[in-house]
């Protein structure tokens, strides 16, 4: 208990003097795993409409997929972007790994199948004739989807919440694929573990209370907006 | 010779390997309101979809205004309106639902306004612009339907059995606004239904839809008087409706003159000049020709000429043309009892009660009915 | 108006994510706030390709500025490279990417040009990458030594003795508890080459655990267990304040941990960094290198955690052969 006591207060220590890059990697936090649930929410959008939308042979087993991705073990995604991305790997000339983006694609990889099972069930759920009643009304494919997509904004916000959860929690890919590179490519998941390894326990837990903070805050600014559109 | 606003050509729609309608050829004809008719899953929403370019036919040619729409749907659905029979309505208010068309059609802010009040006022849903949609009634649903489709302002409106999920009551009053509202406008319209007598209210022409092929089509008397074939023939009812003219009215009875005879009515209510005069077969007794004619308390009886007898099961049907056709149905034993044969004379008798009279407002143009001799 | 925001917020996310992918390669020369250790006024050593400068400019004029610098979690955790990367990357004009992974990774790292300079501590393994040509170039950076450390009551009664390898004998004919890394570090494999000339063979013993964990974590479990371990000095004096374990032998010439650096074969593999890989070796055995290696100290104890050896043999500081 002592340790959770002293994490606390290293916390609020840690935070009064920006040690350890707090910010910057709190940051570097948000924006990566940021990054990856907009690109997940622009794939996830467009794959789970056009299975949503579309009656086609496959269908089914495409959802299978998209269910198992959801459950892909996030190391082992890890692991294959790593072995593209490595100088010995096919991508290798695209300099990619030990960088911000890699860490991006892999977090996409594995925030996008969440996001797109979501995305799918939402749209599926919708009465097929309100499509049609859209297009009578004029709307072209594209708006079309427009109004679809704000009519079924309270799933939506759930498959943003949930992407960002499993992106922003991510430690064993991004690790691999970041390299946890200090002022470059450590974010707080990768620095706990860091401070885990060192022993220093108070900092993990310090980095730890914080990155629960963070996505506590940024849930409860979806879940704000989410209820007041129930309203 | 009026304009085929729309028309279909040959067309086939297919639906997992099965072909479910095919209609040749069929008009809709500029100002006109074409009712449609037929039973459930016959096609009648389907060909409802061709016409509003929602559905590509498999094989065919949809025209607007002579032209093929090929290439041009888009632009030619926003020229037309579409009402559906579950008012579906977005999760937002009520003015907004109704904007929702006119924003899609890059109808400017000021005048989306102007056309969303005063089509609310008209359907007497204004009190409920700001309300969410999803806090009001099925009536008023409807009522925000009908005032989305119209302040489309479009030039073909179509409607797929719009209000078949009300009950009775509101039914027949939405029948009668959507039947002032399409008379002030003069919309060319395409009217899909389950029951006839909208089809008989609000129809001009009829178009009778039958396990995927339009049986028949034509003035909406022609039709209900001479259906094509037996399924047709149940579909309408196989009543005589012929159109006729009130002359006069007192004391809850009203007499109207059809062709060159007077028939009178119960009728209550204020009854429009144009009226379309409706009997069930059943309703009419047949009787011989006699000098002495007995006392009843039928108040009409028309002499005529029987031209044609039908057998039908244990009936049979008697088309007698009194100075307008007429149909009456009566037992076979009745049929040799009296032992009636075509070109015989008989008196066609049936009640004040008996006889329906469905208003007609919308003069049709005199070009059209003279084109097809109503 | 509320979509508006939506959009603004969703357009904002947006242009920063683009902004981070774009600058996902980052060429900048770093400077991190980290102040030249000892390192004064001295002249710099004549490493080859390097112009002597006074004043820090960057030589880098073409090909990448990055170096993949393939080292271990325990020379990370000592934080040696925290005081000499900057350095470096300052007076070169180099981005180096240290990635810290077990000694095992490490190399195999170097071994598939996925590094493009290593700077280990298993001299047996190393040799692997000399034969088949994958690493050049190996050089003698530093030392340190590696301790067995123990609870206080030493069930194995192994304190004080001169030979590692007769402690451990003793440890295990006493069956006392013992925590391994068991994971193919440098710590770990001379623990394994230990075992192996006592001819005894710990594995799937009771009292024999294996953490598969860095040095750091498993010097925890072994306090929480009162077990015995092998661990490096330096990290032994960065945790000991949270130890309850004590050192019981030290000083047996076998127990020298022995840092080299090699360069990955820019021949063998086309993305590798070859001038950057060589600038990097030679700073590590440089005068400037050098003489902030001997000066950096644990921050509790004061004690210098390494000794500079560069320009010595292997055989002179103690070990049988170059690869031990």
């Amino acid at each position: 208990m002592d340790l959770i006591w002293d994490g606390l207060r290293e916390a609020v220590r840690i935070i009064r003097t920006g040690d350890y890059a707090i910010w910057e990697i709190t940051l570097r936090s948000l924006l990566i795993s940021g990054s990856a649930v907009v690109i997940s929410l622009v794939l996830g959008i467009a794959v789970g409409a056009a299975i949503a939308f579309n009656e086609f042979r496959g269908r089914n087993l495409v959802f299978s997929l998209v269910n198992t991705g959801m459950g892909l073990p996030p190391v082992v995604v890890g692991l294959l972007v790593a072995i593209f991305l490595w100088r010995s790997g096919p991508l290798g000339h695209l300099r990619l790994i030990y960088t911000p983006a890699a860490m991006v694609v892999a977090q996409t990889i594995i925030a996008a199948p969440i996001v797109t099972g979501f995305t799918a069930a939402a749209l599926r759920n919708l009465d097929p004739r309100l499509r049609t009643q859209l297009y009578a009304l004029g709307a072209s494919r594209l708006q079309m989807l427009w109004i679809v997509l704000w009519e079924t904004k309270l799933p939506l916000l759930a498959a943003v919440m949930a992407g960002f959860g499993g992106a922003i929690s991510e430690v064993g890919a991004s690790a691999m694929v970041g390299g946890n590179l200090a002022g470059d490519t450590r974010v707080l998941t990768t620095a706990v573990f860091l401070e885990v390894n060192r022993g220093n326990f108070p900092v993990a837990i310090a980095l730890s209370v914080i990155l629960l903070a963070l996505i506590f805050v940024v849930n409860l600014v979806l879940t704000m907006v989410q209820q007041q559109e129930r309203m | 010779m009026d304009k085929a606003k729309l028309s279909i050509h040959d067309i086939t729609v297919r639906r997992r390997e099965t072909d479910i309608l095919r209609v040749p050829h069929l008009e809709v004809l500029e100002g006109e309101v074409l009712a449609v008719i037929g039973p459930n899953g016959a096609g009648k929403t389907t060909l409802l979809q061709v016409l509003a370019l929602l559905e590509k036919p498999a094989k065919g040619e949809v025209r607007f205004e002579e032209q093929p729409v090929r290439g041009r749907e888009l632009k030619l659905r926003r020229r037309m309106a579409v009402m559906m029979q579950d008012p579906l309505l977005l999760r937002r208010s009520v003015a907004e639902n109704v904007a929702t068309g006119l924003r899609l059609r890059g109808v400017p802010k000021s005048e989306r306004r102007q056309r969303v009040r005063r089509w609310l006022e008209r359907f007497d849903v204004a009190h409920l612009a700001e309300r969410s949609a999803r806090k009001i009634s099925g009536g008023e649903a409807h009522r925000v339907s009908l005032a989305r489709a119209f302040a489309l302002e479009p030039e073909v409106l179509l409607l797929d059995e719009p209000f078949s999920a009300l009950d009775q009551p509101t039914r027949e009053s939405l029948v009668e606004e959507l039947a002032a509202a399409l008379s002030e406008t003069g919309l060319t319209t395409v009217f899909v239904t389950h029951d006839r007598n909208e089809a008989l209210r609000l129809g001009h022409r009829v178009a009778v839809v039958v396990g995927g092929e339009l049986r028949q089509v034509g003035p909406t008397a022609e039709v209900f008087a001479a259906p094509v074939d037996g399924e047709v023939a149940s579909l309408v009812g196989a009543e005589t409706v012929v159109p006729g003219r009130r002359i006069a009215a007192r004391e809850g009875l009203v007499s109207v003159e059809v062709g060159s005879q007077v028939i009178e009515a119960v009728a209550n209510g204020v009854i429009s000049e144009d009226v379309l005069v409706v009997l069930r077969p059943e309703d009419i007794t047949l009787t011989i020709v006699e000098d002495r004619s007995p006392a009843s308390s039928a108040r009409n009886r028309l002499r005529g000429t029987i031209v044609r007898i039908t057998p039908v099961g244990h009936q049979a049907r008697v088309a007698v043309d009194c100075g307008f056709p007429l149909i009456a149905v009566i037992t076979k034993q009745s049929l040799e009892d009296l032992g009636l044969q075509p070109g015989q004379e008989i008196t066609a008798t049936f009640k004040a009660h008996a006889v329906h009279l469905i208003p007609r407002e919308r003069a049709v143009p005199t070009e059209q009915a003279a084109g097809r001799g109503l | 108006m509320k979509r508006v925001f939506w959009l603004v917020a969703l357009l904002v996310t947006l242009v920063a994510a683009l902004g981070l992918v774009a600058c996902g390669d980052d060429n900048e020369s770093k400077e991190t706030a980290t102040p030249e250790a000892a390192a004064t006024a001295t002249p710099q050593a004549a490493v080859t390709g390097t112009p002597q400068a006074a004043t820090s400019t960057p030589v880098v004029r073409s090909g990448p500025k990055d170096v993949i610098l393939a080292t271990t979690t325990s020379t990370q955790d000592s934080g040696l490279l925290d005081i000499l990367v900057p350095v470096f990357e300052k007076d070169s004009g180099y981005n180096v990417k240290v990635i810290a992974v077990g000694s095992g990774q490490a190399l195999a790292m170097g071994q598939r040009g996925d590094a493009d300079v290593l700077l280990v501590h298993a001299p047996g393994s190393e040799k692997a990458l000399i034969d088949d040509g994958s690493a050049i170039n190996r050089r003698l950076v530093m030392h340190n030594d590696f301790i067995i450390l123990g609870p206080e009551k030493d069930p194995a009664g192994i304190k004080g003795m001169t030979s590692a390898v007769d402690s451990l004998k003793k440890v295990f004919d006493t069956g006392s508890s013992f925590i391994s890394r068991g994971d193919d570090s440098g710590t770990d494999k001379l623990e394994k080459s230990l075992w192996k000339k006592a001819e005894l063979d710990p594995k799937g013993k009771s009292w024999y655990e294996e953490s598969g964990q860095g040095m750091g974590a498993t010097l925890q479990i072994a306090n929480q267990r009162d077990a015995y371990i092998i661990c490096d000095r330096a990290t032994y004096l960065a945790q000991s304040d949270n130890l309850d374990l004590v050192v019981l032998v030290e000083g047996d010439p076998i127990l020298l941990n022995v840092y080299s650096v090699m360069q990955v074969n820019p021949d063998k593999f086309d993305l590798v960094n070859g001038p950057g890989g060589k600038a990097f070796a030679d700073f590590m055995v440089s005068d400037k290198g050098q003489q902030m290696i001997g000066a950096y100290v644990d921050k509790k104890s004061g004690k210098p955690l390494f000794t500079p050896d560069a320009g010595k043999t292997y055989e002179e500081i103690g070990m049988k052969t170059p690869f031990g």
